[in-house]
């Protein structure tokens, strides 16, 4: 009985972690069965449950033998590769626009920002295709990466503007009381210090863009991406070899990710040691 | 300050408002005008204000519609559950495990949301252990299946937007300041009490903008309908994807896709109204 009222009692006590660690696992069971029955060994090649058939590593030697499913990846990297170039640019000066200047028209800024993060993807879609069908645009790479872009932009400047919000202007201060010119002191001070919120941002584009498939799905016409490869061929049975590209995709986003993690604790607890961190931020002329 | 210097942040703006402009909010005006159209798809869709679209699309609709709103209520519902211990773990109780746990909660965005999806419908098939364990705890009976029915679609709906669930309730949690749950216990308040009356209040910003990013998305989710339920689970979503992309009726597409949208952009506005831009933005925003 004891033992029982014992066992109780640090249940209870621990009831907080164990539900945590439940939730956790709930969250990366799906990643965990994509990994596993990458090396299932199946009859006809096609995804199944269980490892029933014995292990095998068939499918990760023979990754790149899908002449289609190459194709398809290949699209959705070039395409991820050229949307988060452009989204990045472009949603990285709105951020600095945001934070760094007072203007007319911020509100309606921020609202034009955050209304299409709001908005369910198959609307985003159906609205491009729309205007698409409208002026008899011919659908393909260009409205993917046109619909990628768009899609991209508003979680570029969230990211980059919270890097900047947290940013020290005196060393920018300094340069400008050393006569750096405004435009060397962005490129020298501003870009090397935001490079790590940048990249976080370019990082997060590049995952929303190959992981597309609704916005993807209206306006690709003949392309096919990664994402539409997979739905077409959901239908008759997937190709064990997209389970391992996934988990090879998984593993580069996730070292990539740890990475900027890693790098941006680094630079927090150095900033945490500089004693003039509390100190109040100088008013800036022309901003305050 | 110069003229020079006021145009700079329209400068930093121009190109990301001229993209949001011309491929979200201008494809919103011509799904407006495709929605008022009327004719057939053999001889052409012409625009002759069919306002009847709007009022014929919902009401053909009307069971996919209902369907819309309980499966993501539910998935929201669920997700919260599931989210805010998870997430109170993470703020409080996680110690040095707390990067890696967010890292966790991260973590499926790296796969493609549709192989996700997929693996759930592995798991989830009919020769599963899953299935088996469920039928031998009479939750499923013997011959019945879990693929294919509604509690199959929430939970992969519940599943697929649990992060966005987390992560607001987490930022939320990080910056609750513990000292008033202890000066709340201090008076002799229990814990339930003090969750109640301190914890509860002080995180609503957190949970209601949990809630809209899960809804949302879930609402206008078509995915997991598609492959984890069968014919009698479409939502709303499937509706308007199978309306525009296979049977081409688009001015009815349109008019369904345009009245959700007019839907979230009101709960939206709404929110924006009382509590501003913040849940989307990540941290306060200065008025202008």
């Amino acid at each position: 009985m004891a033992s029982m009222s014992r066992a109780w009692a640090w249940l209870r006590r621990n009831a907080l972690p164990i539900y945590a660690g439940l939730a956790v696992a709930y969250m990366l069971i799906p990643i965990v069965v994509i990994a596993v029955f990458s090396f299932g060994a199946t009859p006809k090649g096609k995804l199944t449950f269980g490892l029933d058939n014995g292990f095998t590593t068939e499918y990760w030697r023979s990754a790149f033998s899908l002449p289609d499913l190459n194709e398809a990846l290949f699209t959705s990297l070039r395409l991820a590769t050229i949307s988060t170039l452009i989204s990045t640019a472009i949603g990285t000066l709105m951020a600095i626009a945001l934070v760094r200047h007072r203007f007319h028209g911020r509100r309606l800024t921020n609202l034009l920002i955050v209304i299409p993060m709001a908005t369910p993807e198959v609307v985003i879609g159906a609205a491009l295709l729309s205007m698409f069908i409208y002026a008899s645009f011919a659908l393909g790479f260009t409205t993917l990466l046109i619909a990628h872009v768009m899609f991209s932009i508003s979680f570029v400047v969230v990211v980059v503007r919270s890097r900047l919000i947290g940013f020290d202007r005196h060393l920018e201060e300094a340069a400008a009381d050393l006569y750096a010119a405004p435009l060397t002191a962005f490129r020298t001070i501003t870009l090397p210090l935001l490079a790590p919120g940048i990249i976080a941002a370019a990082l997060l584009a590049f995952s929303l863009s190959i992981d597309d498939f609704v916005i993807s799905n209206f306006n690709s016409g003949t392309t096919v991406t990664f994402p539409l490869y997979v739905y077409g061929v959901s239908l008759r049975g997937v190709p064990v070899q997209v389970n391992v590209l996934a988990t090879m995709l998984f593993g580069l986003i996730a070292i990539a990710v740890s990475l900027v993690l890693w790098q941006q604790r680094r630079a927090e607890k150095m900033a945490s040691v500089r004693p003039e961190q509390e100190a109040t931020p100088m008013p800036v002329p022309g901003v305050a | 300050m110069s003229l020079r210097q006021r145009l700079v942040p329209y400068w930093l703006l121009a190109p990301g408002l001229l993209w949001l402009v011309v491929f979200f909010v201008v494809p919103m005006y011509f799904m407006g005008e495709l929605a008022l159209r009327s004719g057939s798809l053999t001889s052409g869709y012409t625009f002759d204000w069919a306002w009847s679209n709007f009022p014929d699309s919902l009401s053909g609709h009307t069971e996919q519609i209902v369907r819309s709103f309980f499966y993501a209520g539910t998935a929201t519902l669920l997700a919260l559950l599931i989210a805010y211990p998870l997430a109170y773990a993470i703020a409080f109780r996680a110690g040095r495990y707390k990067a890696l746990l967010l890292f966790a909660v991260i973590a499926p965005f790296f796969t493609t949301y549709l192989i996700r999806t997929i693996a759930w419908k592995t798991i989830l098939s009919d020769s599963s252990p899953v299935v088996g364990v469920l039928q031998t705890l009479s939750l499923v009976p013997p011959d019945g299946r879990v693929l294919a029915t509604s509690g199959a679609v929430i939970a992969g709906l519940t599943y697929n937007f649990l992060p966005f669930m987390v992560l607001p309730l987490y930022a939320n949690l990080e910056r609750l300041d513990l000292s008033l749950v202890e000066a709340a216990k201090d008076l002799y308040s229990s814990s339930r009490q003090a969750f109640l009356k301190v914890t509860l209040p002080l995180t609503m910003p957190g949970i209601v903008a949990g809630v809209l990013l899960t809804f949302i998305p879930a609402f206008g989710d078509y995915v997991n309908a598609q492959i984890l339920g069968g014919t009698s689970q479409a939502m709303v979503g499937n509706v308007i994807q199978s309306l525009y992309l296979n049977q081409r009726n688009y001015p009815e597409a349109a008019a369904l896709s345009f009245l959700m949208m007019a839907l979230i952009l009101a709960i939206v506005m709404v929110y924006i109204r009382f509590a501003g831009t913040e849940a989307f933005m990540g941290d306060e925003e200065e008025s202008a």
